[in-house]
């Protein structure tokens, strides 16, 4: 089974996956740079940085960004107390009400954007709340409070519970065994939690497009750009929040090595 | 600083099954008390209802002879050392001590200070800034006691402390609890499935089984007078007979095996089902029968344990005897095949009721 | 639950449970229980709500039913992203397995960081990317016009085609990870001992890999199937007018006919359709519901 020829045949597939992965976003970083009206880069018609000065002019794009910024910020402080809230409760009880609350709690990751997005559409609307970003944050926290639920839960697993039982023996009253000995465990799993509800939070189309009323975050108004007639201002923002993620994520990783490295 | 220990009827259930089943008994003020018993037999969750993390489903449970009943486990004057330590891994070691110390708001100097003072205490300078990772297991231990004195706590409850830790280790430590005990004066509830352990270092011992008691007693008396048939099982060897009880008188009785006749002291409680247990020590082999407790049997294996020796022989039913000798250096030890004649004085012989019937109860 | 007190004391347990309650009730199950009962409410204008004509009804969904249109349109979308699902499997299994059975582990890492790339670009970024692509005048026909495989152009983005390479771009890591962790937790030596025995390559991914990937795979063909058959952005972007996809319909009745009432019907149609297919995936992979989501 380990012969030459398949494994040259499984490194000529992963070559070619990541070239499938990767090209597209090239093809799309390298018409910002164009300067042709319609984004490509085929023919190439000459370097330019127009489309980046355009875009550093648009004021409803810088606009977009700071909302997008905001509804990030308010999912994060939402969703990662009620994700840790609902691990620590779920991991707490067993039997047939632990399988409904899990049902339940997951349930939203596996629901399209649109129907959360009508749901609390429809139900804030009942309640007479004005359509907004307040009600994209609420139904972007349905969903991403479960993926932090999710991480917390598989860190808790490897908590010793009797760790706690130590510290109120010892006389600790009930929030410094919350503050000193659970959360300093959950941490890791927080932080990772935060972030990646940051990075749902500024994905997120389908909830927001609904939920938003006159409001736009960035992937609404790229959108609505896309559709009112493209120009390469477009690849040129795509170029900047590539870059911008990227040397986070190669921040993260990079510290993430390095804290590996010093405690092996 | 110091305080009694009074339990009084006390149950646990979980459930149907009852893990602890009333058990009465005083542990007094500055005692090394333990108790000892095989897995399972509810020793731990003694401990937890005395710690506070269970409440008792019957009975009740007072300290310095203050009822218990709504403490929590954190207004007990209670400090648990746990079967795995439960150290706090995120924190140096001085923090792990100066926990309980945080929690009463004693100032960061202060608790630095005494963290310092009780690392000395335990034989552990220079560990203060260390993590509980960087430690070896008997060090780990230590940091755990000292970690429960901060707390000055009047009594002190310990599960199977040393159960992780190597035979030369353990036995190190050993001393180093008794002598921490004796220098501290804090009441020691002492857990263990380990019968030396519980010997060596115990004032009394309360011996367990499947949640009930069998004997609270001085370690002397549990090895010398054991009070039922699991005692004598449990703790030390026992040639055990089994039979019928043929006649009593006063507290001696005699007792019909297959092998013959013999008399023995009478234990507590005794119903049809009893047996006879004798020690391996106290059985003497002879050339020629004496009169009582005596049949002829022959040796079938000699084992040299060192300080003495074991030597198997069976009886004209097929049934083993084994007696042991201390080895002086002069001792003779006889040779295989050889036919003798095994003796026991009746004094050191016990009649007493069947383990079997001290089966688990069901809960009501 | 009274181990929680225990710990936590009242006062934090009883604000943990808010927290979650408000989240579950307030943000779940409410807003969906008012979707359910307004998909059975006419579209009424403002004054005639709660009036003799405020009555429930089924008109909603016979709307939906009377159109055959509308029918169509959800059928492909169920046709279009089951065929997405497959697609994803059949180019993310081999790769899983590679990955997680063959690659030297000192190499994962720079593997996985270029594999996650795209997951950091927005999926709106991505569905564009690939419209520059295909787009008539884009690189895709220039390029083969160049090379002289086609002499004019080709209208990639007609009928579903587009569609479709859009989608598996989009959501083929959700399927490639899932499948990658359940391989990865598959002890070597039980590939290895059944190649001991001689069976053939397939006989040990039918027998033996594919069975404990069934999780992976359970969990990545629902995460793939509801993200495509949920997606507005890469229809939107990329479909033509013969191609039109479910959600593009609950978007013309939200925003152009403002009916929120159909269009909550539609909305509930889309979750059933999600409902049915985590049921079946979980009956014909035999898994749990916590094995899916993890
Ligand atoms: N939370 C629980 N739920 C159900 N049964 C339990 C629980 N805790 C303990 N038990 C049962 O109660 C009995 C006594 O348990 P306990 O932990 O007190 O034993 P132990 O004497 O400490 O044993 P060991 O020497 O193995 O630590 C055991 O049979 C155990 O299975
Ligand atoms: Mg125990």
């Amino acid at each position: 089974m380990t012969t030459k020829k398949s494994d040259f045949l499984f490194r000529l597939y992963l070559v070619i996956f990541l070239a499938y992965l990767l090209l597209p976003l090239i093809v799309m970083g390298g018409a910002a740079f164009n300067d042709s009206r319609f984004p490509s880069v085929f023919p190439w018609a000459g370097f330019t940085l127009n489309w980046f000065v355009e875009l550093w002019n648009d004021a409803r794009l810088i606009n977009s960004f700071k909302n997008t910024i905001l509804v990030a910020l308010a999912v994060v402080l939402l969703s990662v107390p009620i994700g840790a809230a609902a691990a620590i409760l779920i991991n707490s009880i067993g039997g047939a009400t632990r399988s409904i609350l899990y049902g339940l709690m997951v349930a939203p990751i596996l629901t399209p954007g649109a129907v959360i997005g009508i749901s609390t559409l429809l139900f804030w609307n009942k309640l007479a709340v004005p359509l907004g970003l307040h009600l994209a944050v609420l139904g972007q926290v349905s969903y991403i409070a479960a993926f932090v639920m999710l991480l917390v839960l598989a860190r808790l697993q490897s908590f010793d519970r009797s760790l706690e039982e130590a510290a109120l023996d010892l006389g600790a009253s009930h929030s410094m065994v919350l503050r000193r000995i659970l959360l300093p465990h959950l941490y890791p799993a927080l932080g990772a939690g935060a972030v990646i509800a940051f990075f749902q939070s500024i994905e997120n189309f389908n909830i927001t497009l609904f939920t938003r009323g006159p409001y736009d975050t960035l992937t609404v108004y790229v959108f609505s750009k896309v559709r009112s007639g493209i120009t390469p201002t477009i690849n040129a923002l795509a170029v900047i929040l590539i870059a911008v993620t990227l040397t986070g994520a190669l921040v993260v990783e990079l510290r993430r090595r390095r804290v590996q490295a010093k405690s092996a | 600083m110091s305080a009694s220990v009074e339990l009084q009827d006390v149950c646990a259930d979980f459930g149907s099954f009852r893990a602890v089943d009333n058990v009465s008994l005083s542990i007094e003020a500055g005692e090394f008390f333990s108790f000892l018993g095989p897995s399972g037999c509810g020793k731990t969750t003694i401990l937890r209802m005395v710690s506070g993390f269970i409440s008792p489903t019957a009975g009740t449970i007072s300290i310095g002879g203050k009822d218990m009943r709504n403490q929590r486990p954190n207004q007990r004057p209670t400090a648990l050392i746990f079967q795995n330590l439960a150290l706090f891994p995120l924190m140096p070691i001085w923090e792990n001590i100066a926990f309980g110390l945080e929690a009463r708001g004693v100032d960061k100097k202060t608790r630095r200070k005494r963290a310092e003072e009780l690392l000395a205490l335990v034989d552990l300078p220079n560990a203060a800034d260390k993590t509980v990772a960087q430690l070896s297991g008997g060090q780990k231990q230590r940091v755990a006691i000292a970690r429960a004195l901060a707390v000055e706590p009047s009594v002190m409850l310990l599960d199977e402390p040393l159960s992780a830790l190597d035979l030369k280790l353990r036995q190190h430590m050993r001393a180093e609890l008794r002598a921490i005990q004796k220098r501290t004066n804090v009441t020691f509830i002492y857990i263990t499935h380990d019968q030396g352990e519980a010997l060596a270092m115990s004032d009394r011992v309360a011996v367990m089984s499947h949640g009930k008691l069998q004997q609270v007693a001085p370690p002397r008396e549990i090895y010398n007078q054991p009070a039922t048939g699991f005692v004598a099982a449990f703790v030390g060897e026992s040639n055990i007979f089994s039979g019928t009880l043929a006649s009593r008188s006063g507290d001696r009785g005699e007792f019909q095996t297959e092998s013959g006749v013999f008399k023995g002291r009478l234990g507590p409680d005794i119903g049809d089902g009893a047996k006879l247990y004798v020690r391996p020590e106290h059985v003497k082999l002879d050339a020629a029968a004496i009169n009582g407790n005596t049949i002829p049997v022959e040796v079938t294996d000699i084992a040299f344990e060192g300080n003495f020796i074991s030597i198997q022989t069976i009886d004209a039913t097929g049934r083993t005897v084994v007696s042991e000798t201390r080895n002086d250096g002069t001792a003779s030890v006889p040779d295989r095949g050889t036919k003798l004649f095994a003796s026991f004085d009746a004094d050191k012989a016990f009649i007493l009721a069947d383990e079997a019937k001290n089966q688990p109860v069901a809960a009501a | 639950m009274n181990d929680l007190v225990h710990r936590y004391g009242t006062a934090l347990t009883l604000l943990m449970c808010l927290a979650v309650a408000f989240w579950l009730v307030i943000l779940v199950i409410v807003p969906n229980l008012y979707l359910f009962e307004n998909s059975f409410r006419p579209y009424l204008p403002v004054q005639d709500m709660g009036g003799p004509k405020d009555v429930y009804t089924l008109k909603n969904y016979l709307t939906f039913f009377n159109s055959p249109i509308h029918i169509t349109v959800f059928i492909s979308t169920v046709l279009y992203s089951s065929i997405v699902t497959v697609i994803c499997f059949v180019l993310a299994y081999p790769l899983a397995y590679y990955l997680s059975k063959k690659v030297s582990v000192k190499s994962l890492p720079a593997i996985f960081l270029l594999l996650t790339v795209p997951l950091w670009v927005s999926e709106i970024m991505r569905s564009f990317a690939w419209f520059i692509i295909l787009s008539l005048r884009g690189p895709l026909n220039y390029l083969l016009i160049n090379i002289e495989v086609i002499d004019k152009p080709i209208r990639w983005m007609t009928g579903f085609r587009s569609v479709i390479i859009g989608l598996v771009y989009t959501y083929v890591l959700f399927m490639l990870f899932p499948i990658y962790n359940a391989i990865q937790s598959l002890d070597t030596a039980q590939i290895e001992a059944a190649d001991d025995l001689g069976a053939p390559w397939w006989r040990i991914h039918w027998r033996v890999i594919l069975p404990h990937a069934k999780p992976g795979i359970a969990s990545g063909s629902v995460m793939v199937f509801m993200l495509s058959a949920g997606s507005i952005l890469v229809p939107t972007l990329l479909a033509s007018t013969n191609s039109r996809w479910f959600t593009e319909i609950i978007q013309q009745w939200m925003f152009e006919s403002l009916d929120w009432n159909t269009g909550a019907a539609y909305a509930f149609l889309l979750l059933i359709l999600c409902t049915v297919f985590v049921t079946l995936v979980m009956r014909i992979f035999r898994v749990k519901l916590s094995d899916i989501a993890k």
